[in-house]
């Protein structure tokens, strides 16, 4: 579906973006994560054969899009970090001026155009003028542009920057929505965003691929490395030495007196003996929870330790 | 080549579609209509005079009237043609939607091509609009239709050239602003140059814009002043091409 192989772009002597590669195929939700000035934009951009790399290459359904740009672009659906509108032009004349630039046959272009505005929601604004839109609406409308060439791979940057919450949870179903017959690219920096919508996640920072990995095995991986958080309302010395004799627990530590972190080893689930040492020992248990690591964490930790 | 269309469409649409195009049209068509009666004014005036009669031969409607009004015309519109090209690239880029413009599946060649012809129909808008003028002439006057013809060729293919001047300035900054200047200064230089050069057998008079004018407005309609106009249609064009396409490089 998509090849990118290799990918570098040099501004100048600035390095933005060196030898990324991945594959997507039909029906991935990729999130692309890194901090500002990653080098997302830049990648998104090459992809959409906005300006072309300084090596490597990029292939959408096999077709190079530096060899042949006017058969792969038409299989691309494209949603800038700031969407493309004509402020002075109505919803519904801007999709068919896109449509018409993005080769639409005239024959699908009305079915096209009433299904992207009805599955945007912007039917009831079709009439207005994109300058009068609300910053909610105004995505919407870059969502329903990138989409009225009925695309195979869709290339989404920062997609609910800038929205109030509201707005975010609807733009986040409305992906969802699109996921599935489409390759999807979506970078963001709302790293809950990722867990909802993407099935794998590429973390990029200082232009170079940091982690790649599905969804499914990073929360796998985040839960194997799951600590216990344990708190109790009688405590003494011999607390920690009692807990550090069950089996399987590696490292006992205590932040405040009476609470304590477990560091099972090898991720085994050690919940029950604590939970019978404590009554047992009449300590009064008042909390028992594993202490998740988030997507966050992990981000922060493949960041720092590139940096 | 059939993306031109909706590109001009569009184009020609926005024009219209905020105050800029008919400011521009009325306020051409007031100065246009102004200078043109301040010359007849002046050819009525020299009539009374007692020497105009030694002179008859020389001092009539073609020379008194319509070579100096198309004189005038060509430098009002040296300085509204900036105003009319500085938006087309330029704010593509400050509205974002250069992004989609070359994201989408169309060449560079019909998106320049699209915004220039929009350019041209407005200018033409204009020229057909100042024809009112000539109009009078014809009703109550003797005009030579050959000349009034070919200085509206002249005007046509000057404005020509000088919209794609502009349209490559455009493609150079994002700033509005920044493009009308560049034009106007490009222009400027041009249209100086040799001015006090001859047109054959010097450079400096063979680039100058006012050299190739002139002729048009007396009638005469020469292969090198096409030429010369073609050419500098074709290098605004291309050099239009090359500063998007170098950019991306870039």
């Amino acid at each position: 579906m998509i090849h990118v192989h290799n990918l570098t772009k040099n501004y100048g002597s600035l390095r933005a973006v060196e030898n990324i590669s991945f594959e997507l195929e039909k029906g991935d939700v990729l999130g692309f994560l890194g901090p500002n000035g990653a080098g997302k934009t830049t990648t998104m951009r090459i992809i959409t054969g906005y300006m072309p790399p300084t090596k490597g290459s990029v292939r959408i359904e096999n077709i190079d899009i530096f060899d042949h740009p006017l058969e792969a672009k038409k299989q691309i659906g494209y949603l800038p970090e700031n969407p493309p509108l004509y402020n002075d032009m109505s919803v519904a004349d801007y999709l068919d001026f896109v449509a018409d630039i993005k080769k639409v046959p005239s024959k699908e272009k009305r079915s096209r155009l009433l299904y992207v505005m009805d599955h945007c929601g912007i039917i009831g604004v079709s009439k207005r003028i994109i300058a009068h839109l609300s910053k909610g609406y105004k995505q919407r409308v870059g969502i329903a542009q990138a989409l009225i060439n009925n695309p195979s791979v869709l290339v989404l940057d920062e997609p609910t920057n800038g929205l109030d919450p509201v707005q975010i949870i609807e733009i986040r179903e409305l992906i969802k929505s699109l996921a599935g017959e489409r390759t999807i690219i979506l970078s963001t920096h709302i790293l809950p965003e990722v867990t909802m919508i993407c099935s794998r996640v590429i973390i990029i920072n200082k232009g170079r691929i940091a982690l790649e990995e599905s969804l499914e095995s990073l929360s796998q991986n985040l839960k194997s490395k799951e600590n216990l958080y344990l708190k109790l309302r009688q405590y003494g010395e011999s607390v920690i030495d009692k807990i550090e004799s069950i089996e399987n627990i590696s490292k006992v530590n205590t932040s405040a007196p009476g609470e304590y972190v477990i560091v099972p080893s090898n991720g085994v689930d050690v919940r029950d003996e604590l939970a019978m040492m404590a009554v047992a020992n009449n300590w009064g248990l008042l909390e028992l929870r594993p202490l998740t690591h988030t997507l966050e964490e992990v981000f922060l930790k493949v960041i720092s330790s590139e940096g | 080549m059939n993306s031109i269309y909706p590109i001009l469409y569009r184009e020609l649409k926005s024009y219209f579609a905020s105050p800029l195009a008919y400011v521009i049209i009325v306020v051409f068509q007031v100065i246009s209509a102004r200078f043109f009666f301040l010359y007849l004014q002046g050819f009525l005036h020299i009539q009374l005079d007692p020497g105009f009669q030694l002179q008859r031969g020389e001092l009539n409607l073609n020379n008194l009237v319509i070579a100096p009004y198309f004189g005038t015309i060509s430098i009002v519109l040296l300085l509204i043609i900036p105003l009319i090209t500085m938006r087309l690239i330029a704010d593509e880029r400050k509205s974002y939607t250069a992004e989609l413009l070359f994201t989408s599946p169309i060449e560079l060649k019909s998106i320049i091509l699209g915004k220039y012809l929009a350019a041209l129909i407005l200018l033409v808008i204009m020229l057909l609009l100042s024809s009112v003028n000539m109009f009078v002439l014809m009703v109550h006057g003797n005009p030579d239709i050959g000349a009034v013809t070919s200085g509206y060729v002249g005007l046509f293919l000057l404005g020509a050239s000088f919209l794609a001047i502009g349209i490559f300035a455009s493609a150079l900054t994002e700033n509005q602003l920044v493009s009308a200047v560049i034009t106007l200064g490009v222009l400027i230089v041009l249209w100086l140059v040799g001015a006090m050069s001859p047109v054959d057998g010097s450079i400096l008079g063979y680039i100058s814009i006012i050299n190739h004018f002139e002729p048009f407005g007396k009638g005469i309609i020469a292969l090198k002043d096409l030429v010369y106009y073609g050419t500098l249609i074709y290098l605004g064009l291309f050099l239009a091409h090359t500063a998007l396409e170098s950019e991306r490089w870039r």
